[in-house]
């Protein structure tokens, strides 16, 4: 069903910006890229937009205006999509995995049922049916106990607990595309990698495409093929993980040289220096 | 981020203090609606004060061949049971409707401010012992309790207005508290603790003015609150008697010749209705324009 | 807390209501704060009616009593007795349930009140019916719509039914719809032609018509209650709009609606499924708090419709300076609102799954 050789998206010059009182201020400028089924992290401060790319993607600012001279999902122009058209495209082809499951989960729903309502939502079957998928793929994301945690509401779950649900209700459909914005930023240190692993196996096993939200270039490094840098609502460079060392845009040397190192320098850690001219609009990094 | 056009523009000279005022004005005049209220309250005000020039006709004076005339080209509104000009009365009306929600808001605002102050920022029994008593209060429609005290005092003007002050000051006081709760353990109060200020220069100086905006806005939604009890009140005879032009008071002679004479009842209910909805409207504008949050959304 | 359907209801108060709600008390601690509420409410109404300058006595006797008339009901009634045991007498008197004689019908002021409950209740159920199906609805659509015309529209809709005085709102009422154009009966319950062919087991005309088979009966009071009934509802679907439109806006605003979009829902269904399933528990307290609110607008639409409730039985017996009916027909209220709070409080904790 989906053309397996070309990228699953291509975006080209993707603006978002905010109507203001003085007019529109943009929040996202000119960014480009491409997806194949890889890992992509984007990585960036507070406010760089970063999460505001990903939404935009899934066109959920219903506030904002998004424009973009391509932006397309498997080969289908996204902007052009009537709403309609893109409740079938959401949660089913491309979906989310928003940052804090304390807040992501609907308090007053048992969680199974919020995450067999995603099944529930593109395929037509009973109610069973999905019980029963939501079920197995609460076990795929390694819950021990899915008949009881089935039931549980989401007060009653602890946050690994949480996105690991959140997870299973992202992927039960089988997207090709999952946005994981920030997802383990809310989450105790100790059960970070757990959570990044279960995510890991899956989205590699099935072959889905993953766009990386975060902020912490440590873990976009480890985890993701290609990185890409945004400021200021700009990506200031894009380039393989593994070749972050040969970053060459002076922000990206600037987080690099402000990454505590164990067995580093003892000297006082370099503090960026911004400039005002990584502000002014670039020409868009392929 | 908080300070947009509350205050980017500086003031001239001595004018410095009334900005604030009229920054909040601008900001009500962009919504229609605020724009509506304060329109209607503005005239309302004019009329109290100019009622003898715009008067036609002496509200008192009886004309028996007179009564019960439809509007025409002497009496605009027409004339009542006793051959009185409504349009007349109408007008000396708006000075009782102002006088009541004067009255009422200048003893409401300070007790209820100054019990919910006292009670957020001594805590404890103190506390807990007036928000009884508010609670206490409150178990009652307002316009209830205003009957109890109307038929203990007797009916009249003076004590209608007495007994909805009595009703209406908890909930500011509530108010109060509640917000004085938010500020009391903040660093500033607790500055002025160690600099040795006593409790009563605490509140009067530092908690009191944070408080004003939101007791400001309850104040002018109450207004419209008062308006209708004292309305109600008037019209079950409990409120400003006989021969006094007060609307609700006019409503309820009114009703006995609604069949024929609809004027009688439909023009002080209009007058009464606009003057409540502009107060209405008025409270909900303040909110946006005192909200700090949605002065940042616009 | 005050929630009154004629106007009280600020968005400040109801915020302080809404925290409230939420924070659900330990029931010990509940029990404690009602029971001294309650005393407090006796404290109240005894004061009201015992120290204030209206004369008990003089209502009782009659303006051309003879002086020793006046003293023996002065002492028959213990107002020569020290304050304090006038009010141990009081309290024991309505813990006993003795409320004293209804000056005007020579009944029990209990009874009588018993007997006029079930008008008032049929005009109140039927309007909080009306203001609740108008309410909530609008005050959906508003928050969806928030700052388009939409939501102003259903605000100036909303603050109109706050603003208007429903005596006067009656009135025009049975002006047009009565009067000019015939559509709905005039006062009273019923036609005066059906008065006294119906003497039910519950009091409530709709009911005891459909008991009897009388539909001529059931469609004269259903004619005769969609008027006041309509009026009242739409007064506290102001207030109702108000909280479902602020309740709404808090949930839409929340995480867990990105995800029901995400997943690809359409608005209207994270709006139903999603955001306002949240809000029913919260929505269900409003309502109760208001239908406590609608006792005042009662008080005054069944002046307008000389409707035989609790709102008429207290006003008449306030213009004749019956103190003690006014003064149990006051506490009446206060314990139906206490009742109601410690309902809403109830059912917050059987619904919400937090509290559970």
């Amino acid at each position: 069903m989906i053309a397996p050789t070309g990228p699953i998206l291509n975006v080209k010059k993707l603006n978002v910006s905010y109507r203001t009182e003085t007019g529109y201020t943009d929040a996202v400028r000119n960014v480009s890229f491409t997806l194949g089924r890889e890992k992509l992290g984007i990585v960036g401060e507070s406010g760089s937009g970063k999460s505001t790319v990903g939404r935009a993607l899934m066109r959920l600012l219903p506030s904002a205006r998004i424009t973009a001279e391509r932006m397309d999902f498997e080969g289908t122009p996204l902007l052009a999509l009537k709403e309609k058209q893109m409740l079938d495209i959401r949660g089913r082809r491309m979906s989310m995995i928003l940052q804090d499951p304390k807040f992501s989960l609907n308090p007053i729903r048992r969680v199974g049922d919020q995450v067999a309502e995603s099944y529930l939502i593109h395929f037509k079957c009973s109610k069973a049916e999905a019980r029963a998928k939501a079920m197995s793929m609460l076990e795929a994301v390694q819950i021990r106990d899915p008949e009881r945690v089935y039931n549980l509401y989401p007060h009653e779950v602890s946050g690994g607990m949480g996105q690991r649900i959140m997870i299973a209700m992202m992927l039960l459909t089988d997207p090709d595309l999952v946005i994981a914005d920030e997802p383990t930023s809310a989450l105790d240190v100790t059960v970070r990698l757990q959570v990044l692993n279960i995510l890991d196996t899956l989205v590699s096993e099935r072959g889905i495409g993953l766009i990386m939200i975060s902020h912490d270039l440590n873990l976009v490094r480890n985890f993701c093929d290609r990185v890409l840098i945004m400021y200021a609502g700009q990506v200031v460079e894009s380039l393989k993980a593994s070749e972050l060392g040969k970053a060459q845009h002076p922000y990206t040397l600037g987080l690099l040289a402000a990454q505590p190192r164990i067995g580093g320098s003892r000297a006082p850690l370099s503090v960026l220096d911004r400039q005002a001219a990584w502000e002014t609009p670039l020409e868009a990094v392929q | 981020m908080t300070q947009t056009a509350m205050t980017t523009k500086t003031a001239p000279g001595g004018l410095a203090f009334m900005m604030p005022v009229f920054n909040i004005i601008r900001f009500l005049l962009r919504s229609p609606t605020s724009a509506f209220s304060l329109v209607i309250i503005g005239a309302l005000i004019l009329l109290a004060i100019l009622a003898p020039l715009l008067a036609t006709h002496d509200p008192y004076l009886q004309d028996l061949t007179n009564v019960l005339q439809p509007p025409n080209g002497a009496h605009i509104f027409g004339t009542d049971e006793l051959g009185r000009d409504i349009y007349s009365r109408l007008i000396y009306g708006t000075r009782i409707t102002l006088t009541i929600i004067g009255l009422v808001t200048i003893t409401v605002g300070p007790i209820g401010l100054a019990v919910g102050t006292a009670a957020g920022y001594v805590g404890g029994m103190f506390d807990t012992v007036l928000m009884r008593i508010t609670d206490i209060f409150l178990s009652f429609p307002s316009l209830i309790l205003s009957l109890a005290f109307v038929a203990a005092l007797g009916p009249s003007l003076n004590n209608a207005i007495i007994a909805i002050a009595l009703t209406s000051w908890p909930p500011i006081a509530r108010l109060a508290r509640a917000e004085t709760l938010t500020f009391r353990s903040s660093d500033y109060i607790a500055a002025a603790r160690l600099q040795g200020a006593s409790p009563v220069r605490i509140i009067v100086h530092s908690i009191v003015p944070m408080c004003l905006p939101s007791v400001m806005i309850r104040l002018t939604l109450n207004m419209a609150t008062v308006i209708l009890t004292a309305a109600g009140l008037g019209f079950l005879g409990l409120g400003a008697q006989p021969p006094m032009p007060e609307w609700g008071a006019m409503i309820a002679t009114g009703r006995r010749y609604m069949l024929d004479s609809w004027w009688l009842v439909a023009f002080p209910g209009v007058a009464i209705l606009l003057v409540s909805l502009a107060f209405n409207l008025l409270g909900d504008g303040l909110r946006d324009a005192l909200d700090p949050k949605q002065m940042n959304r616009r | 807390m005050t929630i009154s359907a004629g106007g009280n209801a600020g968005a400040q108060a109801s915020s302080a209501m809404h925290h409230r709600a939420l924070k659900v008390r330990s029931f010990g601690g509940h029990l404690v704060s009602i029971l001294v509420t309650l005393f407090g409410l006796l404290v109240l109404t005894f004061v009201i009616g015992r120290m204030m300058p209206a004369d008990p006595v003089r209502a009782i006797v009659g303006e051309d009593a003879t002086p020793d008339t006046y003293r023996m009901m002065y002492e028959r009634l213990g107002l020569d007795r020290p304050i304090w045991e006038q009010f141990f007498r009081y309290l024991g008197d309505v813990l006993t349930g003795n409320f004293g004689v209804a000056i005007r019908t020579g009944q029990p002021v209990i009874n009588d009140i018993l007997h006029v409950m079930p008008a008032t209740i049929e005009m109140a159920t039927f309007a909080i019916v009306i203001g609740a199906c108008l309410g909530i609805p609008l005050g959906v659509l508003a928050a969806v719509n928030k700052d388009k015309w939409v939501d102003h529209v259903v605000r100036v809709f909303s603050l109109m039914g706050h603003s208007m005085p429903i005596f006067w709102t009656g009135m025009i009422g049975l002006l047009v719809f009565y009067a000019a154009l015939g559509w709905v009966g005039g006062s009273g319950r019923m036609s005066g032609f059906y008065i006294g062919m119906i003497r039910g087991p519950t009091g409530f005309l709709l009911i005891d018509s459909l008991i009897a088979g009388e539909w001529d009966i059931f469609y004269s009071a259903l004619n005769h209650l969609i008027l006041p009934a309509s009026l009242l509802g739409y007064s506290s679907s102001a207030y109702i709009t108000r909280m479902t439109r602020s309740f709404m806006l808090d949930q839409l605003n929340q995480e867990y609606i990105t995800t029901a979009r995400v997943k690809g829902l359409s608005q209207r269904d994270t709006i139903w499924k999603h955001a306002f399933i949240n809000i029913r528990v919260q929505l269900v307290t409003i309502v109760a708090l208001s239908y406590g609110g609608l006792l005042e607008g009662a008080v005054l639409i069944e002046t307008v419709f000389a409707w035989p409730g609790f709102g008429q039985y207290l006003t008449n017996n306030l213009l004749i300076g019956d103190m003690n009916a006014v003064m149990t027909c006051v506490l009446i209220v206060g314990l139906i609102f206490i009742g109601l709070n410690v309902l809403s409080d109830v059912l917050y904790r059987v619904f919400d799954p937090r509290t559970r």
